[in-house]
């Protein structure tokens, strides 16, 4: 049992530390905490250029494998990566869904043309991706997948319609899953298909949120284009590839992110004391289990971590998106009782959410997207647990 | 980084395991529940002197294994997953953490070799009628008198404290210092009665000390004004692991019954509200297993910051076990209501352990208290300040 992280990791935390200091000291100052979730619309050219900034050093794409033009990083170095970003408060990234769920799987799964052509433009910081997964038939369900593509010629055509699709407006290509055989049905016939967002056929209309703002889209694939070779996987073979592509979504991205957690909690736990709030005993328990329950998800994610280390991420993993998912947004009820009758009172009209107004709105679909929390328990009862399907 | 077990570590927890399976697993605490003493004294020679767990955190040189409290929690998981009733967490955890942290050397060399050898037990006792197990210790009463000091008081929820050999008292003298005192089990003075307890699997005692003569080298104090509440700290996590061995172990036997039980023409296991009840229990079981091993190596780190981690981990895994072991009675039944099946034991012994050594809700203020919260409103009745 040896919890702390070896000399060499703590050097290249120290390196990836300096570095962000220095960068967000300049030019990019005023992004620090900008842009995270509930304020995805703020300050897109700064962050865009923010992007080019971190492929640039060679941050984005730090843990896909050598082979694909990425660091072959440790999933430790990627976690530490996660938390030094942070720390510092780094505004929040417009190349996650690229870098982070597309590239790993593209790593996986494409061709060595693919990678050649996907992958570099991300490591850059210039490719925006955003998934197209999810219709307004097919959500948790995502084999019920109805967007429809067929070979015509040298090309796909697409037709039909994702929803929540998020960054869908500021994105230059989605990746899609869609139904290529159309004699198929469920999990068959389906195909993973890379389609740039900017031509005639694609029609994206933001969805207003529940913050006021919008993060995700409405888009409609009518007639839309994209090469033969834009596959990723075999034909047909789409849902292996779009379920990988959610075990990246779940996984080691998500182990580090307690540090930005802690952040907030650390704002509440001062809201409480400024307020006297703290004065009231069932406060403090609430906000002292809040604590606990942060302190464990870390000791969780180190134990995940270290077995990570030596191959593939153990069973326990599958529960870490219910216990972030399900911490958060208890964490931001907490945050709105905290406050008492100010948690009412917005920054300003027409709907300027205050940082814990977002956090406690935004924080409902944690454990929404990326499986909700139903599907997650569904998965540990059965995958983990070994409990026969349901009926 | 490495959060895992060593392989001589899994060597030990398989013999561990091995030994209690012979002994027939909860079947040899369901006797000792029988039995006068409250504890199974056969196996505890077993497991204390044939696999040396008497001696496990003994220095060597005192007869002992020289190990640590990855050790202590890797032991008391077993423990726990069959309710094993045994003086290995009063002798070992409780009264082992007193000599690491409150003995001098020429104590820890008077006291602990017998306690190595597994020839004698003990316990420690410091919960004066009325206090609250996780708020500051007053214990008894300490006089000192010519040669020596004299102990006073009455002292409850003592673990083992019937049968236990040496008894460490925690006790408040004149000055309101708070230290161990070492008292044998059968001195004049010391009155002690079994207290017929819900959970029948850990042995309670109350102890009545009028006027006990001790020598003035049975003053444990070494490890200076804290000591007391950092032995209780180490004791806490040594429970969380009893805790997780208990909730592993109900969550496997609502597992397995959900796969066999047939209901409505199909097993339980595929109703989705008893899979999402197993699925919570699994979080809970996992992150529990996850506090408790980082606890066991935050204890031989000697880390700062222990007292929030034992304060933490003992919270959560006091909840967690309560809560598993109360949901799997709820998956099994009517047969999780009976005298027959195990269920009932793990549910008795998780609300016991919760309440052993300060509820999660003591522990909890703990915790704000080193958020700095409600200082000012709770200053004298928080327990223990962080960083011991
Ligand atoms: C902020 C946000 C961003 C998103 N971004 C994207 C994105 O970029 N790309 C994308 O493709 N999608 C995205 N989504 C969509 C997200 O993946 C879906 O919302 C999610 O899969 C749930 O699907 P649904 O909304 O259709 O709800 P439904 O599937 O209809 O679920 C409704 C309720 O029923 C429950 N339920 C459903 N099935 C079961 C079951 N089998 N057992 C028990 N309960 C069940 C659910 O848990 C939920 O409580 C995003 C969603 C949000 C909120």
């Amino acid at each position: 049992m040896d919890l702390r992280f070896s000399a060499d990791d703590e050097a290249f935390r120290a390196e990836v530390r300096g570095w962000l200091d220095t960068q967000l000291a300049g030019e990019f100052r005023h992004l620090r905490g900008q842009g995270g979730p509930g304020h995805e619309h703020e300050h897109l050219d700064g962050r865009r250029a923010w992007e080019r900034v971190l492929g640039a050093a060679g941050w984005i794409g730090l843990g896909w494998p050598r082979a694909a033009g990425g660091q072959g990083a440790s999933l430790l170095r990627q976690v530490i990566f996660h938390e030094e970003y942070a720390r510092a408060r780094g505004p929040g990234r417009l190349g996650h869904i690229g870098e982070h769920l597309l590239g790993p799987t593209v790593a996986a799964f494409g061709t060595d043309a693919q990678r050649a052509r996907v992958l570099p433009p991300i490591a850059r910081g210039e490719a925006l991706w955003c998934q197209g997964y999810s219709e307004p038939g097919a959500g948790s369900d995502l084999a019920g997948v109805q967007t429809r593509a067929e070979l015509v010629g040298r090309q796909w055509r697409i037709t039909g319609q994702k929803i929540w699709t998020s960054h869908a407006h500021i994105a230059d290509a989605c990746f899609v899953l869609c139904r290529t055989d159309p004699a198929s049905s469920r999990h068959q016939g389906l195909s993973y298909l890379l389609v740039p967002m900017r031509q005639a056929g694609v029609t994206v209309r933001p969805i207003q949120q529940l913050t006021g703002t919008s993060e995700f889209c409405e888009v409609f694939f009518d007639d839309a284009r994209t090469d033969a070779d834009q596959v990723v996987g075999e034909i047909g073979g789409g849902w292996r590839v779009a379920m990988a592509t959610l075990t990246f979504e779940r996984g080691a991205s998500t182990l580090g992110q307690q540090i930005g957690f802690a952040a907030e909690l650390d704002a509440i736990i001062a809201a409480a004391r400024a307020r006297g709030a703290d004065r009231d005993a069932v406060i403090r328990q609430r906000l002292a289990d809040a604590w606990i329950g942060l302190q464990v998800m870390r000791w969780n994610a180190l134990r995940m971590l270290a077995h990570g280390e030596r191959g593939e991420l153990p069973r326990e993993a599958l529960m870490t998106k219910l216990s972030w998912a399900t911490w958060h947004r208890t964490l931001g009820e907490l945050a709105m009782d905290v406050l008492g009758p100010d948690a009412e009172v917005t920054d300003g009209a027409p709907y300027q959410l205050t940082t814990l107004q977002q956090t406690f709105l935004f924080s409902r679909a944690d454990t929404i997207y990326a499986g909700s929390n139903e599907i997650q328990k569904n998965i540990i009862a059965t995958r983990a647990l070994g409990l026969p399907r349901g009926a | 980084m490495r959060f895992a077990f060593s392989d001589e570590q899994d060597q030990l927890r398989r013999a561990l395991r091995r030994a209690l399976d012979d002994a027939g697993g909860v079947a040899a605490a369901r006797r000792a529940m029988a039995s006068e003493v409250g504890h199974d004294a056969a196996l505890w020679r077993v497991l204390g002197r044939d696999l040396g767990l008497a001696g496990l955190l003994a220095p060597e040189a005192l007869g002992g294994a020289g190990l640590g409290w990855v050790e202590v929690v890797a032991v008391m998981e077993e423990l726990g997953a069959v309710v094993a009733a045994v003086p290995f967490f009063a002798t070992v955890a409780l009264a082992g953490a007193a000599l690491q942290v409150a003995a001098d050397d020429a104590q820890r060399r008077a006291l602990w070799p017998t306690l190595a050898r597994g020839d004698a037990t003990a316990t420690v006792a410091y919960l004066a009628p009325g206090a609250d197990p996780g708020a500051d210790v007053v214990g008894a009463a300490a006089r000192a008198v010519d040669g020596g000091h004299l102990l006073s008081g009455t002292l409850r929820a003592v673990v083992d404290g019937a049968t236990a050999d040496l008894v460490l008292v925690a006790a408040t003298d004149a000055a309101g210092d708070v230290a161990l005192y070492a008292v044998a089990g059968d001195a004049a003075g010391l009155t002690r009665r079994r207290v017929s307890t819900m959970d029948q699997t850990r042995a309670l005692a109350e102890l009545t000390l009028d006027d006990v003569r001790v020598a003035a080298t049975a003053r444990l104090a070494a490890g200076g004004r804290d000591v007391v509440a950092r032995v209780l700290d180490l004791a806490r996590i040594a429970l969380a692991a009893e805790q997780l061995g208990g909730a592993q172990r109900c969550l496997d036997l609502a597992v397995d019954y959900a796969k066999v039980r047939h209901q409505f023409g199909r097993p339980i296991g595929s109703f989705q509200a008893v899979q999402h009840a197993c699925a919570d229990m699994f979080v809970a079981v996992e992150s529990a297993r996850s506090a408790a091993y980082h606890a066991g190596w935050a204890a031989d780190q000697d880390l700062p910051a222990l007292a929030e981690v034992a304060a933490a981990t003992s919270a959560f895994c006091g909840d967690a076990f309560f809560r598993v072991a109360g949901d799997t009675i709820q998956v099994h039944g009517g047969i999780g209501f009976t005298w027959e099946h195990d269920a009932h034991l793990y549910f008795k012994r998780a609300r016991a352990s919760r309440a052993l050594l300060g509820a999660p809700a003591s522990q909890r203020e703990r915790v704000a208290h080193h958020l700095g919260l409600g200082v000012e409103a709770t200053a004298t009745a928080m327990a223990t300040a962080p960083g011991t």
